[in-house]
């Protein structure tokens, strides 16, 4: 089991002026991955979810720091057990192509042993021809599907998955969401970070909304049958956006990393925002069967 | 006004092209090294109805937009508007909105130079796009998706733009800010009486914003 | 302290000695090179830092003089260069396939002739001197920046915006100078820089060789050459400290335009 707590992360960036800038993109988020679900983080792209599963892994790059606790099976996560366990039992399915190595041919990327690698490229219907080709040889859909194949060979027990469908058609992506299903019922914990609310509400058992860096709601995914179900009023005000539930857009934009308000989030939009909204984040907490961090949430 | 694509073709393996280094559109059709993305395809859309193009992704929904907007051109086969072929320089009156607004933007210009590189909006076209003043004098690392997007679709709508092509231009978003630039850009197109070629892999987003859905496949022979 | 701040404190401070040699080359009085029998072939001390010349001639001022003239002809010759390469890469990325095709055959022809020859044969017919010297570097040294910026250009044609420039009708000049050039300055900047190195061991070398500048001049390649006849007689600060002091200019050269290429490498933000 996976659990995320508190987790803050920013970047130090540096202006053409040199004055020193820093961009929180991740802010008290709250998530807990267990094994034999999968946990879809959705929140529109550019936001930071990407960064949440390269500090699961313990790959961001050297300007960022980060604070909270990371626990993988009630052990904090430190770095010396990251990269023990990155490519064995955690798997990252990479967001973009550009994570293949250029220079090495597909077969010897995705290979663990032959039989497995024939396996994965009969499953992702990837002709056997493909293994002794070069990344830049692939179209972007074979590509990542290798992408898919390659990190799903070992036997992993977390799985991130980072957008792994945009780009695969219909089949293919249902395809790539069954497999990771497969993956979780023989007791991986997946995590789905992704950008399509739809995709995570036919997929994912739990649905963590992320709002401008952070978790604003965890709901089962059920909840997003109906409005009344859900929690915070961010996670309503999607719902009531959707194209099938009113396509009724709720006022405003989501703060940018380099100004985030002091308080909740969520505040600056929220129709119940009260002082004590403004002042502080509010604490995760649960709620009828989910968790939210909303003062006002019942 | 009224837009024409007759039987156009195609493929990105063919070497007589010389557009295929634009790697942004989805290539999914290397399994068949003879077979077009596109072939014998022709649509015929009229600026007064809002036509959805709906398919799974990497079927060429993306590269057939390119050539609508004349981006690409087609093996064989042509795009008219009322009758006459595109514009070959000049300002096209088709304009194309893309999926992913980072890209479609300069990363260094400040964005009130990328809105006026087209045409030069008025503080209430501006309001009505959710265009904040402040934002005019960012660069664009320093918005958001959303936000990068309604520069994208206020540039495409200059007053001599007929047709609007919107190729999964709310994809990446999420769904509070899909609404607020579809409601805005749909405002906006039923004042000008603009055309409007919705391209979308959502059938829930094609109901709600089209009165007319056509199914990309069936377009081809 | 950021990767950033260090390369600035390089860079000015690098672009600070550079400049204190080119002043101070260039305000030391002619005086100073007069021939002074009485104090000929001395060795280096503190009144004389580099040694005496066998004219009684300081060698700190004349190799300051050698070093300031370098980097003027340097600077001039890396700066036609430049600008050549920006033209010839732009022209082979925006052109049609045919101007490409030409100018990268032109481009693999300059490479493959040893590019040596080809200064001291130019330098010989614009009869030598700094002009020929100068004809000679700037003709062939924009090669390698051309491919540059010829690859960078190509990268940024197949971008979006650029499309999207041309449905607003804008026309091809225009996209060349609104988005192109901006993106292409830090590269041709660094490339510029990075050509002063060659430029001035170039024309130390061909006057060196007698193919450069007149013996008139104070240039450093003369001052070598000089040297070389007393050498044998024991005298080798005459050609030691000179020698080492150009190839310290070429060093700190060489340094600033590495920090300028940190500098001014797009700024990459990670979200």
């Amino acid at each position: 089991m996976l659990e995320v707590k508190n987790l803050s992360l920013f970047f130090r960036m540096y202006d053409r002026a040199f004055k020193r800038q820093d961009l929180k993109v991740i802010s008290n988020l709250n998530i807990i991955a267990r094994p034999g679900e999968i946990i879809a983080v959705a929140g529109s792209s550019g936001s930071g979810k990407s960064l949440l599963a390269h500090a699961i892994l313990g790959i961001l790059p050297k300007n960022a720091f980060m604070s909270g606790e990371m626990l993988w099976q009630k052990n904090p996560l430190t770095i010396k057990i990251q990269k023990r366990l990155r490519g064995k039992e955690f798997a990252l399915v990479p967001q973009s192509v550009t994570y293949l190595d250029p220079l090495m041919k597909v077969g010897r990327q995705v290979s663990r042993s032959k039989d497995t690698t024939l396996n994965l490229f009969r499953r992702y219907q990837l002709d056997e021809s493909a293994a002794s080709l070069f990344p830049h040889e692939l179209s972007g859909g074979m590509a990542r599907r290798t992408l898919l194949g390659a990190a799903l060979a070992g036997n992993p027990k977390l799985v991130i998955a980072d957008e792994p469908t945009p780009g695969l058609s219909q089949d293919l992506a249902e395809n790539a969401m069954a497999h990771l299903r497969e993956m979780a019922n023989n007791g991986a914990a997946v995590l789905l970070i992704t950008h399509d609310i739809d995709l995570a509400l036919r997929f994912a058992d739990r649905i963590a909304v992320f709002y401008a860096g952070t978790t604003v709601e965890t709901a089962n995914a059920q909840d997003f049958a109906n409005e009344s179900h859900l929690r915070h009023p961010y996670s309503k005000a999607l719902w009531r956006a959707m194209p099938q539930n009113g396509f009724e857009p709720a006022p405003g934009t989501q703060p940018y990393a380099g100004a985030l308000p002091q308080g909740c989030l969520y505040a600056p939009r929220c129709p119940f925002a009260t002082p004590l909204c403004i002042n502080a984040q509010p604490e995760s907490r649960h709620l009828r069967g989910g968790e939210v961090s909303c003062n006002h949430a019942d | 006004m009224r837009i024409e694509a007759k039987d156009l073709e195609f493929g990105y393996n063919n070497n007589n092209n010389k557009n295929i280094n634009n790697k942004n559109i989805n290539k999914n059709n290397n399994k068949n090294k003879n077979k077009n993305i596109i072939s014998r395809l022709s649509l015929t859309v009229d600026s007064h109805e809002r036509t959805a193009l709906i398919g799974p992704s990497g079927c060429g929904k993306s590269t057939l937009s390119h050539i609508l907007a004349g981006n690409l051109k087609p093996q064989s086969g042509q795009v008219l508007i009322d009758n006459k072929p595109l514009p070959k320089h000049g300002f096209c009156p088709v304009q194309l909105i893309c999926q992913h607004p980072e890209k479609a933007i300069n990363p260094r210009w400040k964005l009130g130079k990328t809105l006026t590189e087209a045409w030069s909006p008025d503080a209430q076209f501006l309001e009505a796009m959710g265009i904040e003043k402040a934002w005019l004098n960012r660069y664009p690392v320093e918005l958001s998706g959303g936000e990068l997007q309604r520069f994208c679709i206020a540039r495409a709508l200059a007053p001599q733009t007929s047709f609007i092509i919107a190729d999964e231009m709310s994809t990446m978003l999420d769904m509070i800010t899909q609404a607020q630039i579809w409601q805005a850009l749909l405002r906006i197109a039923d004042e000008r009486g603009l055309g409007l070629i919705a391209v979308t892999h959502s059938m829930e987003l094609a109901k709600r914003v089209c009165s007319r859905v056509i199914e990309f496949e069936s377009l081809m022979e | 302290m950021s990767n950033r701040t260090s390369a600035a404190i390089s860079a000015s401070a690098t672009l600070a000695i550079i400049l204190a040699i080119y002043i101070a080359g260039a305000l030391l009085p002619e005086s100073a090179l007069r021939a002074n029998f009485s104090q000929k072939g001395l060795p280096p001390s503190f009144e004389h830092l580099f040694g005496t010349d066998f004219l009684g001639r300081d060698m700190f001022v004349r190799t300051c003089k050698g070093l300031s003239l370098s980097l003027s002809i340097g600077a001039v010759a890396s700066a036609i260069s430049a600008f050549i390469a920006l033209a010839v890469g732009l022209a082979a990325a925006l052109g049609s396939e045919f101007v490409d095709y030409a100018i990268n055959w032109f481009i693999d022809v300059f490479m493959s002739v040893p590019h040596t020859v080809l200064i001291i044969l130019i330098s010989i017919a614009l009869s030598r001197g700094a002009f020929g010297m100068m004809a000679g570097v700037a003709v062939t040294h924009w090669v390698s920046l051309a491919r540059v910026i010829r690859g960078e250009v190509m990268q940024i044609r197949s971008q979006q915006y650029i499309a999207a420039s041309r449905r607003f009708g804008k026309s091809s000049l225009w996209i060349a100078r609104h988005h192109m050039l901006p993106h292409l300055m830090p590269q041709f900047f660094v490339g510029l820089i990075l050509l002063f190195p060659h430029a001035i061991l170039h024309e130390s070398g061909l006057t060196f060789l007698g193919f450069g500048l007149p013996p008139e001049q104070p240039a450093v390649g003369v001052i070598l050459s000089e040297a070389m006849k007393y050498i044998s007689a024991g005298a080798i600060w005459l050609a030691v400290f000179p020698g080492l002091s150009l190839v310290v200019l070429v060093l700190l050269i060489d340094t600033l335009g590495h920090s300028a290429r940190r500098l001014l490498a797009p700024r990459e933000a990670q979200l």
